[in-house]
């Protein structure tokens, strides 16, 4: 059914304040980004250029284009004009702009991520639905206790007994990388399942699907548990409701009963559950990426602290940071898209 | 036939503390067309008597009874397919709260032809034609620009209008209204009773109205029932039952009315509904009873026809021989002396 | 009002008196199996930190070359003397783990004590000064929560520089912004009832107003995600170990004695089951212990 036009305007404002209310947020990563540098032990300029004992000339001179010599509400105003212009410094071991670094290691990421998100989403929701409706059951009690385990993992253990047990024992997966070493696939989409699809190698998209397994099931662990236990309890509650007892009134199927009326609501703190996952996908995704040694952006900053590569490490937190943000504020849109009552009321 | 025929029902829950007898041994017929008033404190069983017809008892409750029949067709061993072709088709409910009772997610229009497309067979055009013939019925105004809004965007008694609306959308043969009006505002409530009694007389369906309220029983319905604590107390024609009680709860709600009071305080029955730890041994009423007995503290009363309808008492109010029996018991009932 | 219906025990049933709110509590409690199985883990584990001297077969820290990677003792080549096994130098796993213990709990007791000290401090100024102060505080949590807790962690140990201290720091912050939430809200909620306007009116200080009437109103929340804080914490800093930002070798921390072990888990599966299996079983207990701790505070949650 068509919204009524007035709900356009509505539909803007809502969006406008949710963007809106980013720019603190925003604000407050750019300055802890910021400070990490300066916090380091150490001359900041040295830090920064990665140059031990520098020449006098090249400090005055770097101390001058970082801006130094200034106030530091004026150095943060030097780096937050540089960072809304993309210029995030550059590497000290390659040279390389970190943007550049981010851009082509963030694929892998995002292509891992998702992979793990949807495995969790495809588990997780039915598991958790039909431990709402066959509460005290053997099955609820079951889904529940192995969740609270899957929510209680070591994901970096996990990543080494399934390796153990998989490539290990079965010899079924790969124990690291993203795709075998004899294909070359040139990156265009710079996601993996894709770009070997639009190769002429047909055996590299399994190849890619097989070092994709463990990677996707380890990162998707803690999510699928949240997702499971809180799609049951969100279903639980919603299931009490009044609107059910009129659904179940109007001598409705059980089926459309749970899978519409009953849904359709449960999905709302699903939803921003998911939402939030996207948080502690990224940290997971930085232990998941340091086992399965994938090349993505969370290997990136662990290696670069390890180099004490700090432009790396401050650009990279910051990109993060910012991703982190830009997925929530997604999430809170699509939010008001399915709850109409945040869309009329605010 | 009766269209309704309930013969000693009873509902339990299990909980924590043991288990809880919501509806006790309850029996009621009631004919086509015929407007039953089933009357109340919270907690009495009287919607739960009536969500057991409608077979909506939720997990883990078990419902129990002698016969459970609606329209000649027994709900005792129906299979679950079948009921749910009764269920909102024949037999129709609407609820206390109408803003939560109707889905946030979905529009007014999608939750109203959802009934008229499972009963009815419609198509979604034909469905939405007869939405707003029936949003007409129940006296929303602009009906067709309503079928998009969502309950959030609606009054209660918009809410409610539209609760009836679905209700009757498949002209059902009884609709069980269960305290429709209680969470409305006053100068409502009468506009909502007047469409509820009004649709029953053009449709000549069977009307259960539920509700705490003695006022609102007495104009609409042709029979009341009165019960507590899960079990019938009293149950005759509204005639009957409100030129004279026959129960002494009875006549305590009907004392405790603005309109019956005699100046002065109003009437209040001292005491509250027995819970799930003190329910008596004997009368359930007889802890408030004022004329409650040794006998009636540890013998239950049967439900026993009288004067017309049924009553739970053993000392019913307009029984000659009633002062020599209640003495003959020994009183014990605080307000006796009094 | 209800003196008549209390006025007849005589004809009431047996089951007369609803229970004591403290027998109820834990009538609640003890009937979640997995909330006493919980407890009974933690119970173990603080026993074994507490007598490692007395319970550890060997001293963590000696190594030995000729029995490196000793199998478990069911396995072939293994010995009762190291029943999990040795790790590559020849130190006894069981040992180790034992050891490990003092190390996790104190991580998550230190942990969780300095952020709900400093978290609950934050909160309740928040509640109480409302206004710019409040605004400040809640808007530099929200970014704490928004940022991916374990990299804000990566990164203030990479600045501090990698140890146990930092990276105890580091966690503590992570999950302050539960405490400080937690905190306000409670604050918010209590000093709009009328206990509270009693006590203002009564002349109390907002410091005593603080700390004597609205923190016991929210201690039953704070225990429950204390015990779930302890959880993440050793959870954290086990992964901060792992990645070698953490405890440093040769701390038998969990974490640390995992990626000790990688590279041996081809050889030696022994080597990494067991720390992880010691992470996993204690962080269960804990969360265990809170799930059944906010089930049975708040039983009308459970329906």
């Amino acid at each position: 059914m068509a919204a009524p036009p007035f709900s356009v305007l509505a539909m803007l404002r809502f969006i406008l304040t949710r963007v809106s209310l980013i720019i603190p947020t925003f604000i407050g990563i750019t300055l802890l980004a910021f400070f990490l540098i300066r916090l380091v032990p150490g001359d900041p300029i040295e830090t920064l250029a990665g140059e031990r004992g520098i020449d006098p000339v090249r400090h005055e001179q770097l101390r001058k284009e970082y801006g130094f010599d200034k106030p530091i509400i004026v150095q943060y105003g030097i780096y937050l004009a540089r960072v809304l212009q993309g210029d995030l410094g550059k590497s000290m071991i390659t040279q390389e702009p970190v943007l550049n670094e981010f851009s082509a290691l963030f694929p892998a990421t995002i292509e891992l991520a998702l992979c793990a998100i949807l495995f969790a989403l495809i588990l997780g929701l039915p598991a958790g639905i039909i431990a709402a409706i066959r509460r005290n059951s053997i099955f609820d009690h079951g889904v529940m206790g192995i969740s609270l385990a899957g929510y209680s993992m070591p994901i970096f253990w996990w990543g080494l007994i399934l390796i153990l047990l998989f490539s290990v024992q079965f010899d079924l997966t790969p124990v690291s990388g993203r795709i075998d070493v004899l294909y070359y696939i040139e990156p265009i989409t710079g996601f993996l399942l894709i770009d070997t699809l639009l190769s002429d190698e047909p055996e590299a998209f399994w190849s890619a699907v097989r070092h994709l397994i463990l990677p996707t099931i380890v990162l998707g662990t803690v999510p699928l548990a949240v997702i499971a236990r809180m799609t049951r309890s969100a279903m639980l509650e919603v299931l009490g409701e009044d609107y059910i007892r009129t659904a179940k009134a109007k001598g409705l199927s059980r089926f459309r009963v749970v899978a519409l009326h009953a849904l359709r609501n449960a999905l709302i703190p699903v939803v921003t559950v998911i939402g939030l996952q996207i948080g502690v996908l990224f940290t997971g995704a930085i232990l998941t990426e340091t086992i399965f040694s994938w090349p993505g952006v969370g290997k990136w900053l662990i290696d670069a602290i390890f180099r004490r590569d700090y432009p790396v490490l401050q650009g990279g937190a910051l990109l993060l940071g910012v991703v982190v943000m830009s997925v929530n504020l997604l999430v809170d849109l699509a939010y008001g898209l399915i709850n109409p009552r945040i869309r009329h009321t605010r | 036939m009766a269209l309704v025929e309930i013969e000693n029902l009873s509902v339990e829950f299990p909980t924590q503390g043991g288990i809880m007898r919501a509806v006790d041994g309850v029996s009621l017929k009631l004919e086509e067309g015929e407007v039953l008033g089933v009357v109340g404190e919270s907690g009495s069983g009287k919607s739960v008597t009536m969500l057991a017809l409608m077979g909506l008892i939720p997990f883990p409750g078990r419902v129990r009874a002698d016969k459970l029949a609606f329209n000649g067709r027994d709900l005792l061993t129906i299979s679950d397919k079948d009921r749910r072709k009764l269920t909102g088709k024949d037999v129709a409910m609407i609820f206390q709260e109408p803003t939560t009772s109707l889905n946030p997610s979905f529009t007014v229009g999608f939750q109203l032809t959802e009934t008229l497309r499972l009963h009815e067979g419609m198509d979604r055009k034909a469905a939405e034609r007869r939405a707003v013939e029936l949003l007409g019925q129940v006296g929303i105004p602009s009906p067709e620009s309503r079928l998009s809004a969502y309950p959030h965007q609606l009054s209660g008694g918009m809410n409610q209008r539209v609760m009836i609306a679905m209700a009757i959308a498949c002209n059902p043969k009884l609709l069980i209204a269960d305290e429709p009006t209680t969470a409305l505002d006053v100068t409502i409530q009468a506009q909502i009773l007047d469409l509820l009694i009004s649709l029953q007389k053009e449709r000549n369906m069977g009307l259960v109205m539920i509700t705490h309220n003695m006022g609102v029983v007495a104009d609409t319905a042709q029979r009341v029932m009165v019960m507590y604590a899960g079990q019938i107390m009293e149950e005759r024609s509204a005639a009957d039952l409100f030129a004279s009680p026959q129960h002494p709860y009875t006549a305590a709600l009907l004392a405790a009315l603005p309109e019956r009071s005699e100046g002065g305080r109003l009437a209040t029955i001292p005491g509250v509904v027995p819970g799930l730890y003190d329910r008596p041994k004997g009368c359930l009423f007889s802890p408030r009873c004022a004329y409650a007995t040794e006998h009636s503290r540890t013998v239950r009363p049967a439900l026993k026809p009288w004067a017309g309808g049924h009553i739970r008492c053993h000392y019913p109010l307009g029984d000659p021989n009633r002062s020599a029996a209640i003495n003959h018991d020994h009183p014990v009932g605080t307000e006796a002396a009094s | 009002m209800t003196t008549e219906t209390m006025e007849a025990p005589a004809v009431a049933s047996p089951t007369a008196t609803p229970p004591h709110p403290l027998r109820e509590f834990w009538g609640y409690f003890s009937a979640n199996h997995g909330a006493v199985a919980g407890l009974v883990i933690i119970v173990a584990v603080v026993l074994l930190a507490l007598l490692a001297d007395v319970i550890a077969p060997h001293d963590p820290n000696i190594t030995n070359t000729t029995i490196a990677l000793k199998p478990p003792f069911w396995q072939e080549g293994g010995s009762i003397a190291y029943p999990l096994g040795t790790d590559p130098i020849g130190r006894d796993i069981l040992s180790r783990l034992i050891y490990g213990a003092q190390l996790s709990l104190l991580i998550g007791i230190v942990v969780v004590a300095i952020s709900i000290a400093v978290g609950t401090v934050l909160g309740l100024v928040a509640g109480f000064f409302r206004g710019l102060t409040e605004i400040f505080i809640m808007r530099l949590m929200d970014i704490i929560l928004t940022l991916p807790s374990l990299l804000l962690a990566i990164v203030i140990v990479a600045v501090l520089g990698p140890g146990l201290m930092n990276a105890m720091l580091a966690v503590a912050l992570v999950i302050l912004p539960h405490y400080v939430r937690l905190a306000r809200a409670a604050v918010i909620t209590e000093t709009s009832k009328d206990y509270v306007t009693a006590a203002r009116v009564s002349g109390a200080g907002t410091t005593r107003l603080m700390f004597r009437e609205v923190l016991p109103n929210c201690t039953a929340p704070l225990i429950v995600q204390a015990s779930l804080g302890i959880s993440t914490a050793i959870l954290d800093a086990a992964a901060l170990g792992f990645l070698g930002l953490g405890a440093q070798p040769p701390s038998p921390e969990w974490g640390t004695m995992l990626a000790d072990a990688r590279e041996f888990v081809l050889r030696a599966w022994w080597v990494v089951t067991f720390p992880g299996l010691a992470i996993l079983i204690t962080v269960l207990a804990f969360n265990l212990l809170g799930d059944g701790l906010r089930d049975a505070f708040d039983p009308k949650l459970k329906r």
